[in-house]
């Protein structure tokens, strides 16, 4: 493969994009369609084709400049590729599902009115993506990570005249800026100081600062714990985890193909990659390291806790994706890179078909997204139906599916690494694992099973998507049956070729490790299925033999279930915390600082002192000639007076 | 006895004249031609003064530019009658209150 097509990878979407979103009108939707879909399955093909040669063959990886981006003093910036194994894979993960998506858009789509614009956007978010990944450099990683951000935005936005959703799109925004900075933080800690930004010149120089400190306000921190500190913020606000969540169950509000893009699939799983990416600068911090796996236990602890009585369809998968991000985390905070990769490749595949089968089943019931206005439509669904169960048990943990090979080894890792600490981790989860069952399950019965609880109007448009639908969930079926059985030699870090890089002496490090990890006590090996398989049978019991159970039970443990429901009540707080004083100092500068000062005293005063004066000064000009002569006399008599006197 | 007519007697009229064209010119609401009659008053007020200032002080510079004021002044009214007869052709009135045009 020459250097030509891998950069044919990142730029095709590009150009398809902006011949779509220029162009538009010109060559109409099905030409826009058409040339998107055509740049994106193209570099779907050509990543596959890398996947084999870097992944597969074990070729060595491929590092090229495409121009010199930046040129200034100091510091030199190429825009460019590096594909190493990490970087394989996340090509296959993103162009594939995109591509699915892209196609499956074209049935989902079909009735909107802007579908140019639809693809446009969604061929740019592939090539800013696959630029993240993709990047040689921190900066140009950045200019992916802005680049995902924008195009979520637009994403989420895209039905603009909804109120809710021009809400939504905002607050994704916002919130990922506000992360955002910690990223530009850590980019400029590393410049000053590496003195650089490219992955080749930073990763050889670590050892020699790892004992370097830098004073920050009277304490002394390691600088690569610092730095290490910072990209984990930045990490944190792209996938969403938790104090950074908020923006991402609002972030549904976008058209559910986006939804299964960029909100499962590939745009929040951008910090887990940078945690895999940096992982040995990670190596280096291993107190912010213990923070990754705090933070991502709690998170995947937290959303599943919310997943399980939300009632929107698509808010239950969101927070399941919020979850899983945890569980990804955590994986990087004991050193599992390669598991947490490994399960963001599993994940991606499994989420992305939930979210499309979800997109289906709204599609079929006339865009409604109430699970509980929903049930036994699943005769009339008799594709979704099967395809949507798999995703579900894949996401639960099921052997064979993908989930079981990755989540199974994220909790023994956590087990078997981590001492006390990893203990805790693995009951965290554990618990996560058995929520995740139950919310999945609770799903699938309330969608399709029981008793219809649409109308009757609803009821009789029910019907199976079209091909164009169904095929691209059938491709990423395929994905999320065969993925496990086919990666899970990634959990290995030697596979990684040095993509991942992990402290030495550490457990996962070594094959010996390795096989002792997966050589758990069978109790520790089983609890977790066991627990699922008892999960998804209360679902079974509570949502289709005795429905009235759920009802009475969030009657009788009404405080726990208000503050699942109302998400923690997170978004209050931060609306006390953050967005209110925010709303009171602009409001108080805008009444008093601009209206009652600025104003008063600048453009309003000087015109009020103006007029004034004009409207006393012209009563002097009456237009008779006895008031200008009296004045003249006046005035003759006063001047004759001052010299004679 | 009789009191001789002196140059404060001259100086006297002239004011009280002067005084008159004054007057009339501001509290006059009706008719322009008077303000022209008006001023004309006040001018030969200025010109008696001239003229007994000239007796009085064996100059006759004094009289000689009276006879000059004269007939500026009769120019004068003959353009300000001017005035006022285009003035009644375009307003239909020369009534002062009227003549307002110029008010801010």
């Amino acid at each position: 493969m020459t250097t030509e097509m891998y950069f044919a990878i990142v730029l095709l979407p590009l150009f398809a994009s902006i011949i779509a979103g220029l162009g538009g009108k010109r060559i109409g939707d099905v030409g826009a369609m058409a040339i998107t879909i055509g740049g994106v399955v193209t570099s779907f093909l050509l990543s596959a084709w890398a996947f084999i040669e870097i992944a597969v063959l074990n070729k060595p990886a491929i590092e090229a400049d495409l121009y010199t981006w930046i040129s200034t003093g100091t510091l030199t910036l190429s825009f460019g590729i590096l594909i190493d194994k990490l970087t394989a894979v996340m090509l296959i993960v993103v162009t594939s599902v995109s591509a699915m998506v892209h196609i499956y858009s074209v049935g989902y789509m079909h009735h909107d009115a802007s579908r140019a614009r639809f693809f446009s956007y969604l061929s740019l978010f592939t090539f800013t993506m696959l630029a993240l990944v993709t990047a040689p450099n921190l900066v140009q990683m950045f200019l992916g990570w802005e680049g995902v951000g924008l195009a979520s935005y637009l994403l989420i936005g895209f039905w603009f005249k909804k109120e809710s959703a021009n809400l939504a799109s905002m607050k994704a925004f916002i919130v990922n800026r506000i992360a955002d900075v910690g990223l530009i933080l850590g980019l400029l800690t590393a410049f000053a100081v590496f003195g650089t930004l490219s992955f080749s010149g930073i990763f050889p120089a670590l050892e020699s600062v790892a004992a370097k400190d830098y004073v920050f306000f009277g304490y002394n921190f390691a600088v690569l714990e610092l730095m290490a500190f910072f990209f984990l913020i930045g990490a944190m606000g792209k996938s969403a985890q938790f104090g950074f969540h908020t923006w991402l169950p609002d972030a549904m509000e976008g058209p559910t193909p986006v939804s299964a893009l960029i909100h499962a699939a590939t745009m929040v799983t951008a910090g887990v990659f940078l945690l895999a990416r940096l992982s040995p600068l990670f190596e280096h911090a291993t107190e912010v390291l213990t923070l990754v796996a705090i933070v991502g236990a709690i998170t995947a602890l937290f959303a599943a806790s919310i997943g399980l009585v939300q009632k929107d369809i698509k808010r239950v998968i969101a927070y399941s994706t919020c979850s899983q991000l945890g569980y990804m985390f955590f994986a990087c905070g004991i050193s599992a890179y390669s598991a947490a990769i490994f399960h963001l490749m599993t994940h991606a595949f499994f989420k992305a078909l939930l979210f499309l089968a979800a997109g289906s089943v709204i599609h079929a019931m006339s865009d409604e997204q109430d699970m509980f206005k929903m049930g036994g439509i699943r005769k009339m669904l008799p594709y979704t139906y099967p395809l949507m169960w798999i995703g579900s048990l894949a996401l639960m943990g099921i052997p064979p599916l993908a989930g079981f090979y990755s989540k199974d080894f994220i909790l023994e890792a956590a087990f078997a690494t981590g001492g006390d600490m990893g203990v805790i981790l693995y009951i965290l989860g554990v618990a996560a694992a058995l929520m995740t069952a139950f919310y999945s399950c609770r799903v699938m019965f309330l969608t399709f099973h029981g008793k219809p609880r649409a109308s009757k109007e609803v009821m009789s448009h029910v019907h199976e998507s079209p091909w164009v639908m169904v095929g691209p969930m059938v491709f990423l079926c395929v994905g999320a049956v065969l993925a496990g059985i086919l990666g899970h030699g990634m959990t290995d870090t030697a596979w990684w070729n040095g993509a991942i890089v992990i402290a030495e002496g550490h457990l996962l490090g070594t094959p010996e490790g390795l096989a002792e990890v997966h050589h758990t006590s069978a109790f520790i090996k089983y609890l977790p299925l066991v627990l699922v398989l008892f999960a998804a049978w209360v679902a079974y019991v509570v949502y289709i033999k005795r429905t009235n159970i759920p009802a009475r039970f969030a009657v009788a443990v009404d405080p726990l279930y208000s503050w699942a429901l109302n998400k923690w009540y997170i978004d209050e707080l931060y609306d006390l915390l953050f967005v209110r004083p925010t709303r009171w100092l602009g409001s108080f500068l805008w009444h008093r600082g601009d209206e009652g000062t600025i104003n008063r005293f600048g453009p309003d005063g000087i015109a009020f002192v103006t007029e004034a004066s004009g409207q006393t000064m012209r009563r002097f000009q009456t237009g008779y000639i006895y008031h200008y002569a009296f004045i003249l006399m006046v005035g003759v008599m006063a001047l004759v007076t001052w010299f004679i006197l | 006895m009789l009191a001789t007519v002196g140059l404060t007697h001259y100086l006297v009229v002239a004011a009280i004249l002067f005084t008159i064209g004054v007057l009339g010119i501001f509290i006059n609401r009706k008719n322009i031609i008077l303000v022209l009659m008006c001023i004309e008053m006040m001018l030969l007020a200025v010109n008696i003064n001239m003229v007994s200032f000239s007796a009085f002080l064996q100059d006759l510079a004094g009289q000689i530019f009276t006879f000059f004021i004269l007939t500026v002044a009769a120019a004068e009214v003959a353009i300000g009658l001017a005035i006022v007869t285009v003035f009644f052709r375009n307003r239909g009135s020369i009534e002062v209150d009227d003549t307002n045009m110029m008010k801010g």
